[in-house]
């Protein structure tokens, strides 16, 4: 009886290990080693037996077709391609036409977007209703239906390529899209592309300098008038200096289309108003929030300093609000990014476009929607690394 | 994001779970067909002629009819059919998964689709070939004359790839306008954005027909750019339900070549000749060596017709689009119909 209640205390007092199917250590390394052997087996079982049916009712395998010629056409292309070049070379004209709207439009709604966003906290009454309007009508329609009425209405109102619309000289607006003048290639537009950097780097270095010569004297200096006298002047000295070699490539109609110049399709266009309106309407909301967001003590005391309302708006207000904007933000981006393949609706050849095609052509469903994810997910998370790159850059740093 | 992403996921699921190994086995779609009483029919999402539902959403058409006699044939009633639209680009996969036993979609036979795609075609029910159609206040004559032209082509098509081989064996340019939707690829087209529609010259036919907002302001180019042998397609190493297939086309022919109708087919009943007592069950045989009723082929021609009241019906001389036989005549009459013998 005694040697029981000594046993007893000295268990109160360091309890024993309990058997192992009640010990949470154990319990919780066996669990997550069972949850990813299921998930393992699962994988393994559902490659496997994809290969076997496919094996089985002898459908092609494998990824040796990108080398094969595509033998079809495609609308319009960034790169040079042609009917015969390979299938790895269409998914790249699909990739560059996808990257290109999806670039685009992130840099067009951010700015519409922003715009939108202010209006919508401006004081005045009109704009701010009018901002108000364009937000919930273009957040509240599926963005499917809007590229259809864009497209729609692209195609309807503009003329036919024989009675094409010339707003400017050489500029000529159809149901073809809008075609215009490109200068003709030529070494002197290299040099420029140089210039332009040499513009870029140097109103950097010029920042810097005028930042620390503000901090330490308090002089200010008109950085943003230097910088673009620099960055548009520089390509601008070299293209005179050159003696202005260049010719432009002018449209003409030939036959029933226009050949030479430029065109932009309607269906680009209404792709990139879709995304880009769209995108637009929950920016400018993300931007009103995030400006909300900032403390109105914050104005104020800016006031008190003698702030100017836009010297408030971007060295008081929008970097704190950027905090707020940014996690969200790197969102839409993702969206519109996603959103673009739903190209295929109105036919600009995106990526998901050719491969679409391709996958019809090739009978090998698998791999191509396989590539098709894989490109989505490596642009999605470049987009998401270089924008939490950028959000660290901002962030509140505490001491 | 896309309805096609979820399809393309759709897609390489049914390829997981279509058939695992464990369940299901190649060549059994008849018995499958069977037991389920009811056939699976893979058909376009609208040509007029070949597969259009009318307005009462019934099914009619000349591809409509290949699955109704295939229907009738196994089952002896020509409503057991399940029709599923599917576009130019579904209809593989939605093939090779089992989501349709059969496609009877005016779809081209070609050896990669043969092959690589692992499908079986059966007999040609209709030789087709592609064409252009224009605006004729464009002024074009020829399709040489389209160098470029911005030509409407539906993607995954054999049209498509044809369209870039023609102009490029004619050294002449064009710039594709692909959606996979016919009804916008149809819309782009009439709203000019298109200089020129290129599909099979039936197809163009049926458009022209049916969704011109004034026929006679388009017209089709001579020239005929490729041979489009349209056929019926099931899934390779499934040779017992493809034989079943093979066979009810035949004996639409046959039955045509015989001057059986489906008006006169319970008198032929009564006829002397060996071959059409063999082929409508008189004499049993036939129908055991399928694995079906004696009366398949008497049920088909009952309640479908022949291939010529099916082409005359559907495309002919019976139907808005009028075209003519052509190459689908009989091959006693200078034609490409060709029936195996029923014996």
């Amino acid at each position: 009886m005694a040697s029981d209640t000594a046993a007893s205390s000295a268990n109160v007092l360091r309890p024993k290990r309990p058997p192992p199917w009640n010990d949470p250590a154990v319990r919780g390394i066996v669990f997550q080693v069972l949850f990813v052997a299921a998930v393992v087996a699962l994988g393994i079982f559902l490659v496997h037996n994809t290969m076997a049916n496919m094996e089985r009712q002898h459908i092609a395998t494998g990824f040796g077709f990108l080398g094969r010629e595509a033998a079809f056409g495609i609308g319009e292309s960034l790169i040079p391609y042609s009917p015969a070049d390979t299938y790895a070379r269409a998914f790249l004209v699909g990739l560059t036409n996808t990257l290109y709207v999806a670039v685009l439009g992130i840099i067009l709604a951010t700015l519409l977007g922003t715009l939108m966003g202010l209006a919508r906290l401006s004081s005045n009454w009109l704009i701010r209703k009018l901002a108000q309007i364009y937000v919930e009508t273009f957040r509240n329609i599926p963005l499917a239906l809007q590229l259809f009425f864009w497209w729609g209405t692209l195609r309807y109102v503009a003329p036919a390529a024989r009675q094409a619309w010339q707003p400017l000289p050489d500029v000529f607006v159809s149901n073809r899209g809008v075609t215009f003048p490109v200068p003709q290639s030529h070494p002197v537009l290299l040099w420029m592309l140089v210039a332009f950097v040499v513009g870029v780097a140097a109103t950097w270095l010029i920042r810097r300098w005028a930042r620390a010569r503000q901090m330490r004297t308090g002089q200010p200096f008109p950085t943003g008038w230097t910088g673009l006298g620099l960055i548009i002047g520089l390509p601008v000295l070299v293209l005179l200096a050159a003696g202005m070699p260049l010719h432009l490539d002018i449209p003409h109609l030939q036959g029933f289309n226009f050949s030479g110049g430029n065109t932009v399709s309607p269906e680009f266009t209404a792709l990139l108003m879709g995304l880009v309106i769209y995108t637009g309407a929950f920016i400018a909301e993300i931007v009103r929030s995030g400006i909300l967001a900032v403390n109105w003590g914050q104005s104020e005391a800016a006031m008190a300093l003698g702030l100017s309302a836009g010297q408030r708006m971007r060295l008081v207000v929008l970097p704190q609000a950027l905090r707020v904007i940014i996690p969200p933000v790197t969102s839409q981006y993702l969206n519109l990014t996603k959103n673009s393949s739903l190209a295929v609706i109105i036919g600009y050849p995106d990526l998901v476009s050719v491969a679409n095609t391709t996958i019809n052509q090739t009978g090998q469903a698998v791999e191509g929607i396989s590539l098709i994810m894989a490109v989505y997910l490596a642009i999605s998370l470049t987009i998401s690394l270089s924008m939490n790159l950028y959000n660290r850059a901002v962030a509140l740093i505490e001491r | 994001m896309s309805v096609k992403w979820l399809a393309g996921i759709a897609v390489a699921l049914g390829l997981v779970l279509a058939g695992t190994p464990l369940v299901a086995n190649a060549g059994q779609t008849l018995d499958k067909v069977k037991q389920a009483g009811m056939l699976v029919c893979g058909v376009s999402t609208g040509v007029a002629g070949f597969s259009q539902p009318d307005n009462q959403g019934n099914y009619a058409g000349l591809d409509v009819d290949i699955c109704k006699a295939v229907a009738a044939a196994m089952f002896g009633d020509a409503t057991k059919v399940k029709y599923v639209p599917l576009t130019a680009q579904q209809r593989f996969t939605a093939l090779q998964s089992g989501e349709v036993d059969i496609l009877a979609r005016n779809t081209t036979w070609t050896l990669q689709r043969d092959t690589d795609l692992g499908l079986d075609f059966a007999p040609v029910v209709y030789y087709d070939g592609q064409g252009f159609m224009v605006g004729k206040k464009l002024g074009v004559k020829s399709a040489k004359e389209l160098n470029g032209a911005t030509v409407c082509v539906q993607p995954g098509t054999t049209t498509e790839l044809n369209l870039a081989d023609y102009f490029r064996a004619n050294q002449i340019s064009f710039k594709p306008l692909v959606i996979e939707k016919l009804d916008e690829l149809v819309a782009a087209f009439f709203s000019g954005r298109c200089d020129a529609f290129t599909t099979d010259r039936s197809g163009l036919a049926a458009i022209r027909v049916s969704r011109a907002p004034n026929p006679d302001d388009y017209m089709i180019l001579p020239e005929i750019i490729s041979k489009e042998p349209l056929a019926p397609a099931v899934r390779q190493g499934d040779d017992q339900f493809h034989d079943v297939v093979d066979w009810v086309i035949y004996a639409l022919i046959q039955a045509e070549e015989k001057g059986i109708t489906s008006k006169n087919v319970d008198d032929q009943l009564k006829s002397e000749d060996p071959d059409v007592k063999r082929m409508l069950g008189v004499t049993p045989g036939m129908g055991k060596s399928l694995g079906l009723d004696e009366k398949w082929a008497y049920n088909e021609i009952k309640m479908v017709g022949n291939y010529g009241e099916i082409f005359d019906r559907n495309v002919g001389q019976g139907s808005p689009l009028k075209l003519d036989r052509g190459k689908n005549d009989l091959w006693t009459k200078g034609g490409l119909m060709y029936a195996m013998p029923i014996r």
